[in-house]
């Protein structure tokens, strides 16, 4: 699966001088995107489905060793189910868990 | 640089985005059938968007030095219409021969519902009775993942689909090792934020390596990037990775899905000439 994979060819200071700056510029965004909810609608920060697996996404940062993955399955429809009908035509971003769960 | 986007929208592109894809190094484009953004009442709406794809588009990008050639199909966004679906699969086959036309696509699913499973196994059907190539679409965000096994669970019940004919799109993370691992071509669609951006892109690469790996624009109505594909370029330059590596990524892995096709005119070597058609 992973034939001839070149890796990164930056060292680990390398990757730390390029890229830091601009996720540090994410980490605020999101800071202050959970900061403005809070301000707003504290009740909407906890109860909202997105929200709620926007929040175990943050605290898989905080694992190391394949975060992005991790996060990828936290988001995704885990059912192997297709829909009987059309329920809507966009994705919304998470998976409601406890909504499916409620009608299983 | 030069380089090959194999999934742009280009009927809901600018002809300043031409400029752009011809000032960026871009020789050939690949267009699938699409959805227009609100559902189409009937048949006779998608045949005239395969007029367009097929006649006019590929004039206004030549006017830019570039090749244009289209995939037709269905979209995901109304496979779930049944009558609709039926209706198109019927009037297809009379558009594969035209000079631009490389295969089916984009088929998929949307929502992954049944109706849109039944759709997307015709269409894959239709693709083997015309040995056509195939393009997939495979749905957004929290669907990607069981849209993704479902959609190759479908091909493998094909024993007459040679998967180094089939791209996957929109592969992302968690998505990439069950099309690979399978045979199947990826491709990582650059999007500003539904998909996966450059840097994520790069770092696919950097994990598995370019072998049966396209990456595309994507663009269409929506916030989309006409030039990502230097955007990606740029990327791995800013890594530090060879121009080698980067062309075999940008180009010489599109020519080689693409050629399987006899229509597609760009070679490795060679250098294109716009096909003008009409």
């Amino acid at each position: 699966m992973k034939t001839h994979a070149p890796g990164c060819p930056l060292t680990g200071p390398q990757i730390v001088d390029e890229y830091f700056i601009e996720n540090r510029t994410r980490l605020l965004e999101i800071a202050a995107f959970l900061d403005r909810l809070d301000r707003v609608d504290a009740d909407c920060a906890v109860q909202d489905f997105r929200m709620q697996v926007f929040r175990d996404a943050v605290d898989a940062l905080g694992t190391p060793g394949d975060r992005l993955n991790r996060i990828q399955m936290l988001l995704s429809d885990p059912t192997p189910e297709p829909l009987e009908r059309l329920d809507r035509k966009s994705a919304m971003g998470a998976f409601d868990r406890h909504s499916k769960e409620a009608r299983s | 640089m030069r380089y090959i986007d194999h999934h742009a929208h280009m009927v809901s592109r600018t002809t300043d985005d031409y400029q752009q894809l011809a000032l960026t190094g871009c020789v050939a484009v690949t267009e699938p059938a699409f959805w227009a953004g609100w559902d189409r009442s009937c048949g006779d709406s998608v045949e005239d968007y395969f007029r367009q794809l097929t006649e006019f588009e590929p004039r206004r990008a030549a006017q830019h030095g570039i090749q244009h050639y289209t995939w037709l199909a269905i979209n995901p966004k109304e496979a779930d219409d049944r009558n609709l679906s039926r209706d198109v699969l019927t009037r297809i086959p009379k558009f594969l021969d035209r000079p631009t036309v490389l295969g089916i696509g984009e088929i998929g699913m949307n929502r992954i519902t049944r109706n849109e499973i039944a759709t997307y196994t015709e269409q894959v059907e239709l693709a083997i009775e015309h040995h056509q190539l195939i393009l997939i679409h495979t749905p957004h965000l929290e669907d990607k993942l069981k849209g993704t096994r479902i959609s190759v669970d479908v091909l493998r019940r094909y024993r007459e689909i040679d998967p180094g004919r089939v791209l996957i799109d929109h592969a992302e993370e968690h998505t990439i090792e069950m099309i690979l691992e399978h045979g199947f071509w990826a491709g990582l669609t650059l999007y500003p934020q539904t998909k996966i951006s450059p840097q994520r892109a790069v770092d696919v690469i950097e994990k598995y390596g370019p072998e049966r790996i396209c990456v595309a624009g994507a663009c269409d109505w929506g916030p989309s990037d006409p030039i990502a594909v230097p955007r990606f370029a740029l990327e791995m330059r800013r890594r530090r990775h060879s121009d080698a590596l980067i062309e075999r990524v940008v180009f010489e892995n599109p020519v080689r899905f693409l050629s399987q096709s006899p229509k597609f005119k760009v070679t490795a070597s060679g250098a294109p000439e716009p096909a003008r058609v009409g």
